[in-house]
């Protein structure tokens, strides 16, 4: 039996990337529901590009999560994990019935993720600002033996930040890695309120050309723009290494959470997850 | 001009030089080995197909250059930039490869902590990481003196520890660290690095220490460079009638506990630890504190630089201010007893 290998190709199944985001908010939702709390905002807002990741560019097999012919997706930030595990369900990776363990005791969906306990979870993550830089060390390795595989390393605004990942940016360049692909995600939301007040990052387009990166910025929300850009930046043919800036809106998909000022870190009473999955369910009607 | 001598002019010391501040360890006379460590990453490189060498703009200061012009095509320069020296180094060992990663002591420990905790150590990865200028090992002060990075490490679960004596030490202990699985931190002296251990029967083994020889009065505990000034030391120390036993410990997590216990728990003899590591959560903490747990209480000394930034000068000068010198060694030795 030929195992199932997903992407870089015609896709095998018909259900649409805007079906495979709704499902990934939704199952996000239903883990959040399991704590009562949680990154539940940045998860909403990053599920366009992680359904674009998963069912349109990344290739893997579902049953083996190591395969060596994999492209490697590193999630530097580990509070997003909730976003990720949901992604692994949709994409068959992580049972879906696990997610009612989502961080509990000896699950294997903790809060943040650690690649020691999730199948499909390629690194630690979690202390922010070591993603794009580890992405570089995989990077350099997959060159050694000429593999074609690509890492793509999600971070965030907030990531920024850190030096480290400026030391990953002007390294990358260096060693022309081209098969380095750095997805942003800018939400412009951080622990103490708005990115851009805590620490200002823009221009980002202008400093990442800068580092000498193949630089786009998209609408992360527009599920084309965001396929159109990592087509884009699969097919590039330069020597340089690439990132996809891509602005999203945190809490997306739920109006009444999009609405909340403060939502690093929401806390959503009992009765408002059945509103949120009600309001997910009627913005997909609507579309 | 005047010819006339100066009747009053003070004796002057010779002035030792900045050479003196970054000068390997070796003594004058003392037979060493150039650059062992980048000659055995050579030869371990003949075998290890997957080793591969990092650094952060210290080849030539961590004795990697000898390593980088043999196998330019296995050598990464990562620039000044330690937090990425170690992720990169971590992503490295995720796709197969076995990467020895340099720069100096302080900057692993106190710049890439997080990377190395987080990156390499939580994972288990199999990243070798090998610092310069361990402890007291430089006249630059305190920008440049790791005498703290026992300290620092010696909590990050998952860490193997080792702090050899010299050459053959270091040549031995280069294919111990790849064979062993995990993250290995090595302090590592570079440059003329003396050579001492060919004289004993000795061969580092990974977890062990080694008696190197025995003695009824003092049984001293050391690991690095320390061992050699204890060798030094006990050869003083027959001349004045004191027995001196010297238990090298060249890995110092996980502790021999087995040896440590058993040599120490031998009625009649002083112990004391010696370490080119702040008194403060080095070797001489970790026996003790191993001695307490197992209820081995012999009489206990430290020798071990002090809980303090240390001045900047010649080394020779520092050793022996600070204790370190063979002849501090024999000093402090000689009033205990």
């Amino acid at each position: 039996m030929e195992t199932d290998v997903k992407g870089a190709g015609p896709l095998l199944s018909n259900t649409s990337l805007a079906e495979r985001a709704y499902r990934i908010r939704r199952t996000a939702l239903r883990m959040g529901a399991v704590q009562g709390q949680g990154y539940i905002a940045q998860a909403l807002g990053i599920a366009d590009v992680l359904a674009v990741s998963y069912f349109h560019a990344l290739r893997y097999r579902p049953d083996d999560p190591h395969w060596e012919g994999r492209d490697r997706f590193l999630l530097s930030i580990g509070h997003y994990a909730i976003a990720l595990y949901a992604a692994l369900i949709e994409a068959g990776i992580v049972p879906e019935d696990e997610l009612e363990t989502y961080g509990c005791d000896d699950s294997r969906l903790p809060m943040s993720g650690m690649a020691a306990y999730t199948p499909g979870m390629e690194i630690t993550g979690g202390s922010l600002g070591q993603g794009l830089a580890v992405g570089v060390g995989m990077a350099l390795g997959l060159k050694r033996k000429k593999s074609s595989s690509l890492v793509y390393t999600l971070f965030s605004d907030g990531e920024l930040d850190e030096g480290a990942t400026w030391e990953a940016a002007l390294s990358a360049a260096h060693h022309t890695l081209d098969n380095l692909i750095g997805i942003i995600d800018v939400n412009n939301m951080q622990a103490d309120g708005p990115s851009m007040g805590v620490l200002s990052s823009e221009p980002l387009v202008a400093k990442w050309e800068a580092f000498g990166w193949f630089t786009q910025r998209v609408d992360g929300n527009d599920i084309d723009a965001v396929t159109a850009a990592i087509d884009a930046a699969r097919a590039h043919g330069g020597s340089r290494p690439r990132v996809i800036i891509c602005d999203t809106k945190m809490a997306k998909g739920v109006p009444f959470l999009e609405a909340r000022e403060r939502n690093h870190f929401l806390r959503v009473e009992a009765d408002e997850w059945a509103k949120a999955l009600d309001a997910l369910d009627a913005g997909r009607q609507h579309a | 001009m005047s010819t006339a001598t100066p009747a009053a002019a003070p004796v002057k010391k010779p002035r030792l030089t900045t050479s003196a501040m970054i000068a390997s360890i070796a003594g004058e006379g003392q037979r060493t080995k150039a650059a062992p460590f980048g000659t055995a990453l050579v030869e371990l490189a003949k075998t290890r197909p997957d080793l591969v060498g990092l650094t952060a703009d210290l080849a030539k200061y961590t004795d990697l250059h000898v390593f980088a012009q043999a196998h330019p095509d296995r050598f990464y320069q990562m620039g000044m930039a330690e937090q990425l020296l170690m992720a990169a180094a971590a992503g490295l060992a995720r796709e197969g490869f076995l990467p020895f990663a340099t720069t100096y002591a302080v900057f692993a420990s106190r710049r890439a902590y997080d990377f190395i905790c987080m990156a390499i150590a939580e994972e288990k990865l199999n990243v070798k990481i090998a610092c310069a200028l361990p402890g007291l090992t430089t006249g630059y002060g305190p920008s440049h003196q790791a005498t703290d990075d026992l300290a620092i490490f010696r909590a990050m679960p998952n860490l193997t520890i080792i702090d050899p004596c010299d050459a053959l030490d270091i040549e031995q202990a280069v294919p111990a660290m790849a064979a062993h699985d995990g993250p290995v931190y090595m302090r590592l002296l570079r440059g003329n690095v003396p050579l001492v251990l060919d004289e004993y029967d000795y061969t580092f083994e990974l977890g062990k220490a080694k008696m190197l020889r025995d003695g009824t009065d003092v049984l001293i505990i050391s690991s690095g460079f320390m061992t050699m000034r204890a060798l030094e030391a006990a050869k003083e120390l027959d001349g004045d009638r004191v027995s001196a036993a010297v238990l090298h410990c060249p890995t110092i997590k996980p502790l021999d506990a087995e040896t440590i216990l058993r040599e120490a728990a031998k009625p009649g003899r002083l112990v004391v630890v010696a370490e080119n590591h702040s008194a403060i959560g080095g070797l001489g903490e970790a026996v003790a504190g191993l001695l307490l747990r197992n209820g081995v209480t012999p009489a206990f000394r430290q020798i071990a630089l002090p809980d303090a930034f240390l001045d900047a000068g010649a080394l020779p000068t520092l050793h022996d201010r600070y204790g370190i010198s063979t002849a501090a060694v024999v000093r402090q030795i000689k009033g205990w007893l």
